[in-house]
């Protein structure tokens, strides 16, 4: 994958798939460390000790269309090409939380992307899931809220083609705010 | 700059709209093949590109939506098209620049775009 933004897409992919109603995403830039992170959290099913254990090989699924499992996987590589490091803490019945860290001038560390479109594709898709994305920049912060979306649109759904395009915008001038 | 406020409008907008529209029971459903396979091989931009379609033809009763692997991974990124009352169409190996075609041929106009589909590539 070209962009994390997009890991980013597929690791929040495996929460919906473990039945979460509430995902927060949160992306950290810290210059002064030369950190970024992004940790993925969610109320999901959860994983037992053993499976967690397994988790980051590519042949551990529960997957039934095919035999591998490839998102923990490829982000872990990527985040280990970049000197940073892959951490998954899993609790039954509780819920997930990813966590990659990448040194942010590393030469493979491949850049973040369109942020805006993963969140998109997420709230749009899953209208009974309910995200938060946070973007941290040093000591400035961008926080989006679905839920607070949901309370002023009522009856308006998070696809409505103008609802898309406006998270879109929305996200994306945030986080430019902040980051220049 | 956006702000929470044209929330408010975009809801006031739509609310005019539901309440023109008749029933709705013909809505098209455009379904994008979300797993690993799917978004390494590109289905992020492809449902990109079918939201932006959607928005400058203001076709009101299309919806984006997501399903995980079908077990067809060399195929992606695969798109379901759901229209009210036909059988499901499934585009495969589908790319931003084939989704114009799809939207202004089948959404639109209800005429499948065979070249694109699984079957023309299973002959
Ligand atoms: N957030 C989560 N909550 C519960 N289980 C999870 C979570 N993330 C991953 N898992 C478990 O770990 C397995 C491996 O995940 P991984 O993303 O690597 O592959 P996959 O989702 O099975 O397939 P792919 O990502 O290639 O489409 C999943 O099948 C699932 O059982
Ligand atoms: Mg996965």
């Amino acid at each position: 994958m070209k962009e994390l933004s997009l890991n980013i897409l597929d690791i929040a992919e495996n929460s919906i798939a473990a039945n979460a109603s509430l995902v927060s995403i949160c992306v950290t830039q810290d210059s002064h460390e030369n950190l970024l992170s992004i940790v993925i959290a969610d109320d999901g099913k959860g994983m037992d000790a053993d499976f967690l254990k397994m988790v980051t090989d590519p042949f551990s699924t529960t997957r039934k269309t095919r035999k591998v499992g490839m998102g923990i996987s490829l982000l872990k590589l990527i985040a280990e090409q970049s000197n940073g490091n892959l951490e998954i803490i899993s609790e039954v019945g509780k819920g997930t939380t990813v966590k990659a860290t990448f040194q942010y001038d590393h030469i493979d560390r491949p850049p973040l992307g369109s942020v805006e479109q993963t969140i998109s594709v997420l709230v749009s898709c899953n209208l009974n899931v309910d995200f938060i994305y946070e973007h941290i920049f040093n000591d400035k912060r961008f926080k989006f809220d679905t839920r607070e979306i949901k309370k002023i649109l009522k009856e308006t759904p998070m696809n409505n083609p103008d609802v898309i395009l406006w998270v879109q915008e929305y996200i994306k001038e945030g986080i430019a705010n902040i980051t220049s | 700059m956006k702000s929470l406020a044209d929330l408010e409008a975009i809801r006031q907008k739509t609310f005019n709209k539901v309440n023109l529209r008749n029933e709705s029971k013909d809505d098209t459903r455009i379904v994008v093949g979300m797993a690993t396979c799917g978004i390494a091989a590109g289905a992020r931009p492809v449902m990109q590109a079918f939201v932006e379609e959607i928005n400058k033809r203001n076709l009101s009763d299309v919806y984006v939506s997501q399903t995980g692997c079908v077990g067809l991974c060399k195929y992606e990124p695969i798109v379901e098209v759901y229209a009210a009352g036909k059988e499901k169409v499934t585009y495969i190996k589908v790319s931003p620049e084939k989704v114009a075609k799809i939207v202004s041929e089948h959404i639109v106009n209800g005429k499948v775009v065979d070249e694109y589909t699984i079957g023309a590539v299973e002959k």
